[in-house]
């Protein structure tokens, strides 16, 4: 390997910058970039940036070791297509950049709804996006978050500690049912009606009432909620329209096996653009998580660098922070696993709760017990068989 | 020096978080106590709350160690050092001595490691 391009220039481009170098590779790195910006944080864009506790200098990811990688950054530089068979990937500029490896970590784009054009009406995925959120949140409320996933509840809460009247709108009938289970969905959600956030569930959303300014939201049931600003938080989609066509194979996201490996020699994938086989769910699995865009690069490195990585990775694991309580969780739930609160109260908005699959721990949900949580995520059975493809 | 807890209140494996001007997390590592400051340089997570293995702290947030010895991540995402202060028993009872104070810039730690 003389020379390896990384497509991406966020957690999982960098992170793979990092690993290769550590896995003693002296070759050549470019790392491409859409977004002007070096490799910044994503999280404290809903959290503490948001809420005007943190910079733009605060949310660099790059540490002072990071100035001994040696990499050719080509940032705002889009990728518009590859060539698979030649590991050749062409730009909006029209250069081509063939190289002996490649690392697929685009990442992934927020989902939009119809009518997201009208002004006042935003998606929190990147710092430009944030930017703009803070500057509209500073003007007042009311504001309505449609879907209360994560991001959505983590805006709703930073608002909220602004002063802002927020209403959120679910179309599901309990919130983070999908991640965490009914039960726990319900526990969670609770903390926005707690904190004052009205909740709106079970409804969907029919469309934007305004011209040219949004003025309310529309529901299917015809109510309609006032609106200063709106942030559709309806989840993200993976950046993998570029790669059609190209001989990689893709099913919303970047096909891989437990090794990061598409089904060509020579082509890896990581982060939350890849759809990776994993062992503790059995099968493939497109992780939007921190964690995962920082453990992944690790692997696919050894994996191009022609290394037997080892797969024996830890849980899925992500946290969020909202109105105060950080929730902590790893593993993988599915429908059906039983969850019992191992120790606390959730009344008190403090305690952990485990899930469990035919009598072995298969997933860990902490609410304010970090420390608990890293003895309970350890804990965890890996539920297949150790099936390593 | 800030007063921590008795000796057998801090049993090997174990940690515990004490309210000073900044918070410091006291550790026992195998038999041998340590303090560095409580709060993790890269976000908001307490120390005393992560998994110790021999003289590293995993922080239980987004899991850089620190080197309970030096106070030095030895990896990313943290890029600087958390405070180390000294440990002293007497009579069976645990104190901290806060090594500067805590408005002071942190310099690093020199070449301890
Ligand atoms: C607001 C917010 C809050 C979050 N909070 C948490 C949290 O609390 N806990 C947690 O575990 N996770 C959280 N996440 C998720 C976490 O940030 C992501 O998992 C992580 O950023 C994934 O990193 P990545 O590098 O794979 O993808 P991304 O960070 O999406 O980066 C991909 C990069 O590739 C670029 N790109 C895309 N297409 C192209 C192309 N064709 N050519 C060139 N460049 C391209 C993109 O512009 C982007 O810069 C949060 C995410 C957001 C948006
Ligand atoms: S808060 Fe400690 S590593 Fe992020």
């Amino acid at each position: 390997m003389r020379a390896i391009t990384v497509v991406g220039a966020s957690l999982a481009g960098l992170s793979a910058a990092r690993a290769l170098r550590s896995q003693s590779y002296d070759g050549r790195i470019v790392v491409v970039g859409d977004e002007p910006h070096r490799p910044y944080d994503r999280p404290p864009l809903s959290k503490e940036f948001l809420a005007g506790k943190a910079s733009v200098e605060d949310l660099a990811l790059s540490t002072p070791d990071d100035d001994e990688l040696d990499v050719d950054w080509w940032l705002g530089h889009k990728a518009i297509a590859l060539d698979a068979s030649r590991r050749a990937v062409r730009l909006d500029s029209g250069e081509e950049l063939v190289s002996d490896g490649v690392v697929l970590a685009t990442g992934a784009r927020a989902r939009t709804l119809p009518g997201s054009g009208l002004a006042g009406v935003h998606t929190l995925r990147s710092l430009d996006d944030a930017l703009a959120l803070r500057a509209e949140l500073a003007e007042g409320g009311p504001l309505v978050v449609i879907g209360a996933g994560f991001i959505g509840a983590e805006v709703a809460s930073t608002a909220r500690a602004l002063g802002l009247d927020v209403t959120v709108v679910e179309a599901l009938p309990t919130p983070l049912a999908g991640p965490l289970g009914p039960e726990m969905g319900a526990l969670v959600a609770a903390l926005h009606t707690d904190n004052g956030t009205r909740l709106v569930t079970g409804v969907g959303v029919a469309g934007f009432v305004g011209a040219g300014r949004v003025r309310a939201v529309r529901l299917a049931d015809d109510r309609e909620l006032p609106a200063a600003t709106v942030v559709v938080g309806v989840g993200a989609v993976p950046n993998v329209d570029w790669l059609a066509g190209s001989g990689v194979e893709v099913d919303g996201g970047v096909l891989t096996d437990a090794r990061c490996a598409t089904g060509v020699p020579g082509i890896v994938a990581v982060g939350d653009c890849a759809l990776s086989y994993n062992r503790f769910a059995g099968s493939a699995l497109r992780l939007e998580h921190w964690t995962n865009a920082v453990q992944q690069p690790e692997i696919a490195a050894a994996t191009l660098l022609g290394r037997r990585a080892d797969v024996r990775s830890a849980a899925p694991y992500f946290w969020s922070d909202q109105y105060g309580v950080r929730l902590q969780f790893a593993g993988h739930r599915r429908p059906g696993d039983a969850v019992e609160i191992a120790e606390g109260d959730p009344a008190e908005r403090s305690f952990a709760a485990v899930y469990r699959r035919d009598g072995r721990s298969v997933a860990v949900l902490a609410v304010n017990r970090a420390k608990l949580f890293g003895r309970l995520r350890r804990e965890l059975a890996v539920p297949e068989a150790e099936v390593v493809r | 020096m800030i007063p921590v807890c008795a000796v057998p209140d801090l049993p090997v494996g174990e940690a515990v978080r004490v309210e000073a001007e900044v918070p410091i997390a006291v550790f026992n590592a195998d038999g041998v106590l340590y303090a560095i400051d409580d709060t993790c340089t890269h976000q908001d997570a307490s120390l005393a709350d992560g998994w110790l293995e021999g003289c590293l702290v995993e922080c239980p947030l987004h899991a850089t160690c620190f080197d309970l010895r030096t106070g030095r991540p030895t990896g990313p995402p943290a890029k600087r050092p958390v405070r180390t202060h000294e440990v002293v028993v007497e009579n069976d009872y645990v104190y901290v001595r806060v090594s500067v104070p805590a408005d002071s810039p942190v310099v690093g730690h020199g070449e301890v490691a």
